[in-house]
């Protein structure tokens, strides 16, 4: 038998009950009625729910316990560094002098948001190996297209605007591509070799003059680092492109490697990930880039300057590509990324790294007898296995994914790679203990075993949630995506 | 130093180094070529004890003017609402603002239940049928709009109203360079889209026209006459981007033939927080469903035939598409479209209607209130929470005199208007007092007599 289902808020709505106090009109009222054009007078009220404030409460709270956190539980999903959000920087980023401030209030009466914006850029330099940095990308994504815009401009300021090919990896995540067809590029691809690294001969075969950029994620999306790095740099530069650095992946090298002496000339960061953001159920994120000197000029306006102590923005770019985001970027998410910093210090942040590293290889080697892995050198802050040796019998990641839920752990990141068939794609993170890296790895082996004996447990998971699994083609096919909507289409 | 963040003991580490058959986690580490290694400390500032960090950052904070300390009268696409105490309480639950994309939906019921109800919400307020689970802010909800556009019609033109705001107006200059767009921006008339220009660029080649309701001056655009001109041109988009608060007492443009509205809801819910994270909203008619930016949540049944929500019509996604995706946005503004929805709960029906009306009337009061001091509108038009007055002097200097009497004055149009010089952009929302209001009143009197 299907559970109840899980009311909608409009469900619960009743004419009559109300949640709210506004403020009193204690101004003399004006009929605007006789003011306005009767057509721009809406006639019908927008539908929203009428509920009390328990209702509403109890309402959010059963939808927040029907979801799943990062203190709910272990959240392995690689490439997506779902590390603790420390609960400080929760309430720093609500000081009212933080979360009430207006981004047109004079810069003189906001010195102190100034200066924060100031020193994380200072930090975010240092710890990229980048000279300067914009934080105005709202996420990674946006800072990948940013930064190729701010290829785009240099290219055409050198009278090479004929460069139009971004070469990206195989294994490379979705956005790369994403971004550089929005920034007008065409999109060459890569390939692996058997290492799971760049094959450098096959990139030197896609090089030529009209090469802008090469996107790379190092340690790349199988969690193993490009050794051949510096030559890639040599091939790009040679060619008269330029080298992006993902920062999707940088919680695995902080304070041993930057991606500025590995000879990136733009770097995007997922401060949502590496820096605790944290990740809100799919954004707000933040995803500043950070830029050689050559390619300063070329930032987003406003930047950030200091000069005697006084912090302002600078919109003298004439260089500029121009605004990427409203205002400066998603400060909020700044705040919290700059108390965090703050907290690790270079001690810290380099343990990050060496325990994110740690714990990835810990559960690998644990994992390798009873899982197909593909790549055998030691990985990064991540690895990626594969489901083959459970799929002959019977059993996909998919079930696996399924499976790991009733163990109330979140399932890793499936299917991707591309280039892995079956891939588990998994990212511990620094600040999970050794107890719960265990109770995984145990459950893992528990699953495997189901497969091996009893495929059906494992097929038919999962059983502890509050839903069975869901009919995603029907979602897609016959979309409803409102409420409202539903009832339109049965009347 | 300790670190509160880092759990592994060194028994713990030495466990599993031997498990892992490596002597330290050095080792592990040897793949970096030495060439590309590190070989000093990072210089950044020392790790701070909590106790000092909350000190130093409360201090750091507390250098700026608040807006809980001064009475703002500053809007110009950021306003300074009434947020109710719910809001931060439903949105500091570990569950929403912890988790990841629901991308496991078994898991994630309650996220993905709480975005299609913001889909919903969204489309009661703008009448439009089809709205995604939000975008990054207003400005590149307009972005991705003009995206959309140019897909739809293969055309490459752009009229954007110059009193959509500066900022958006902005970003899609940026974006234009990237996809070789032509934006022939139109000119203001007494404070509205100049509706002869308009008529005179609109032609075949021309994609959409942008235009905002209430528009960046405050003045409620004629929406129905821009559509009637819009229509000549039949394959053109019309794209309108409105404060959805305006949206409680004004006609939804969709009443007026819009083809996409977008726009932000920090209106609901969502503090200033010097711009941002704020969050966009996208919304759109049936026919354009499938070429929508961003992710969608959609209803379907799990194998029980029990209702479930999961991500839908994941295919025009970057993840799967690569460079064929209809955008490449990843994220949405998933918790601050939780935080919106819960405030859109609370106001309910009537409440979002109040308010908007509670913002009209102490912005009229206002408006009047400056007449009285010689200060009169620059416009003539209907305006929602927002209208321009000329001052006798710069902006700049009254603003500073006004805030060493605890104001944040207005928008200093000529920032960005260099025909609207000395002229200060004023919000009034419904947390400003009569006593407020009055003293502001006698305060600017003061200052431009």
């Amino acid at each position: 038998m299907a559970k109840e289902n899980f009311p909608l808020i409009f469900e619960r709505s009743k004419e009559g009950k109300s949640g709210y106090n506004l403020p009193a009109l204690d101004v003399p009222e004006v009929n605007l009625e006789e003011e306005l054009d009767d057509a721009y007078i809406r006639k019908v009220d927008a539908e929203l729910p009428e509920v009390d404030e328990l209702e509403l409460m109890r309402h959010y709270t059963g939808l927040s316990n029907r979801n799943f956190g990062i203190l709910s539980g272990f959240y392995p999903l690689g490439s997506c560094t779902m590390k603790y959000n420390p609960v400080i920087n929760e309430d720093v980023a609500r000081l009212p002098g933080f979360s009430h401030i207006h981004p047109y209030q004079d810069t003189k009466t906001i010195q102190g948001a100034l200066k924060l914006m100031y020193d994380l850029q200072v930090h975010l330099e240092e710890i990229t190996g980048m000279q300067e940095i914009t934080l105005q990308p709202a996420a990674g994504s946006q800072g990948e297209w940013t930064a190729l815009m701010i290829f785009k401009a240099f290219h055409e300021a050198n009278g090479e605007s004929h460069r139009n090919e971004v070469i990206v990896p195989d294994s490379a995540h979705g956005t790369n591509p994403a971004s550089a067809a929005v920034a007008g590029f065409k999109v060459v691809e890569v390939k692996s070799n058997e290492k799971g690294l760049v094959d450098v001969e096959d990139l030197r075969s896609v090089v030529n003059e009209n090469t802008a950029a090469l996107m790379l994620t190092n340690p790349n999306t199988l969690g193993l680092f490009e050794t051949e790095i510096l030559e890639m740099s040599e091939i790009i530069h040679e060619a008269g492109g330029k080298m992006y650095y993902d920062g999707a992946n940088l919680n695995a090298i902080m304070g041993y490697a930057r991606p500025g002496d590995m000879g990136f000339d733009a770097v995007h960061l997922n401060l949502h990930k590496t820096f605790t953001g944290p990740h809100g159920g799919g954004g707000p994120g933040s995803g500043p880039i950070g830029v050689t000197e050559e390619l300063a000029p070329f930032l987003p306006k406003p930047v950030v300057r200091e000069k005697d102590g006084m912090y302002d923005f600078d919109y003298d770019l004439p260089q500029s590509i121009g605004m990427v985001k409203g205002y400066y970027g998603n400060f909020g998410i700044n705040v919290r990324a700059y108390t965090y910093i703050r907290t690790m210090g270079a001690e810290g942040l380099k343990k990050v790294s060496e325990y994110a590293v740690l714990n990835a290889n810990y559960i690998m080697r644990s994992l390798e007898e009873k899982y197909q892995l593909p790549f055998t050198q030691h990985c990064k802050h991540e690895f990626v296995i594969s489901g083959n040796k459970q799929k002959a019998q019977g059993v996909r990641t998919l079930d696996i994914a399924k499976r790991l839920m009733d163990f109330d752990i979140h399932p890793p990141t499936v299917y991707f790679p591309l280039i892995v068939g079956e891939a588990l794609m998994i990212e511990p993170t620094e600040t999970e203990s050794k107890e719960t890296l265990d109770h995984f790895i145990e459950s893992m082996i528990q699953i495997a075993d189901e497969a091996e004996n009893n495929p059906e447990i494992v097929q038919k998971a999962p059983y502890e949630t509050d839903v069975k699994r869901l009919d995603e083609t029907r979602a897609s096919r016959k979309p409803v995506l409102s409420y409202q909507k539903q009832i339109t289409k049965e009347a | 130093m300790e670190f509160r963040y880092l759990p592994m003991t060194e028994a713990d580490k030495k466990e599993m180094l031997d498990k892992i058959g490596v002597s330290s986690t050095e080792e592990l580490f040897s793949d970096i070529p030495q060439e590309v290694r590190l070989d000093r400390e990072l210089n950044l500032k020392k790790p701070a004890s909590e106790y000092e960090l909350k000190k130093e950052l409360t201090e750091m904070a507390s250098k700026n003017a608040n807006l809980t300390e001064y009475r703002s009268f500053l809007g110009a696409g950021v306003y300074d609402h009434f947020i109710p105490s719910v809001v931060d309480h439903v949105i500091s639950r570990q569950e929403f603002y912890t988790s990841y994309t629901p991308y496991q939906p078994e898991m994630t019921q309650g996220e993905l239940q709480a975005m299609f109800e913001f889909q919903t919400m969204i489309s009661e307020i703008t009448g439009m049928p089809i709205v995604n689970s939000s975008l990054y802010d207003g400005g590149t909800a307009v972005v991705e709009a003009v995206y959309l556009s140019v897909v739809q019609t293969k055309r490459k033109k752009i009229l954007v109203s110059a009193v959509l705001h500066p900022e958006y107006r902005q970003l899609v200059h940026t974006a234009s360079k990237g996809k070789g767009l032509e934006i022939v921006e139109i000119g203001h008339k007494d404070g509205q889209t100049d509706l002869e220009q308009l008529e005179k660029e609109l032609d075949e080649d021309t994609a959409s026209v942008i235009v905002q309701y209430p528009n960046f001056l405050g003045q409620i655009e004629p929406l129905e006459k821009i559509n009637e001109l819009i229509k000549k041109q039949p394959k053109t988009m019309f794209i309108v981007s409105s404060n959805p608060l305006s949206l409680g007492y004004l006609t939804p443009p969709s009443e007026f033939g819009a083809d996409i509205v977008v726009g932000d809801t920090q209106v609901f819910g969502i503090p200033a927080q010097l711009g941002g994270p704020h969050c966009g909203y996208f919304a759109t008619t049936q026919k354009l469903m499938r070429k929508v930016p961003g992710r969608f949540v959609g209803e379907t049944v799990d194998e029980e035939g029990g209702r479930g929500f999961v991500l839908a019509l994941q295919t025009r996604e970057q993840h799967i598409r690569r460079e064929k995706a209809t955008s490449n946005i990843t994220s949405n503004q998933a918790l601050n479209a939780v935080a919106s929805s819960a405030a859109m709960s609370a106001l309910g029906k009537h409440g979002v209607k109040d308010m908007a009306k509670l913002n009209m009337q102490k912005a009229r009061y206002t408006k009047q209130q400056l007449e009285e001091v010689n200060l009169p509108a620059a416009f003539s038009g209907s305006f929602f929470n927002e209208f321009v007055v000329k001052l006798s002097k710069p902006v700049s200097e009254v603003n500073e005199k006004l805030f060493e009497k605890g104001f944040v004055g207005g928008f200093d149009l000529g920032r960005t208007y260099p025909e609207l010089e000395n002229h200060m952009l004023i919000a009034t929302t419904e947390i400003r007092s009569k006593e407020e209001i009055d003293a502001f009143v006698k305060e600017m009197g003061d200052i431009n007599g």
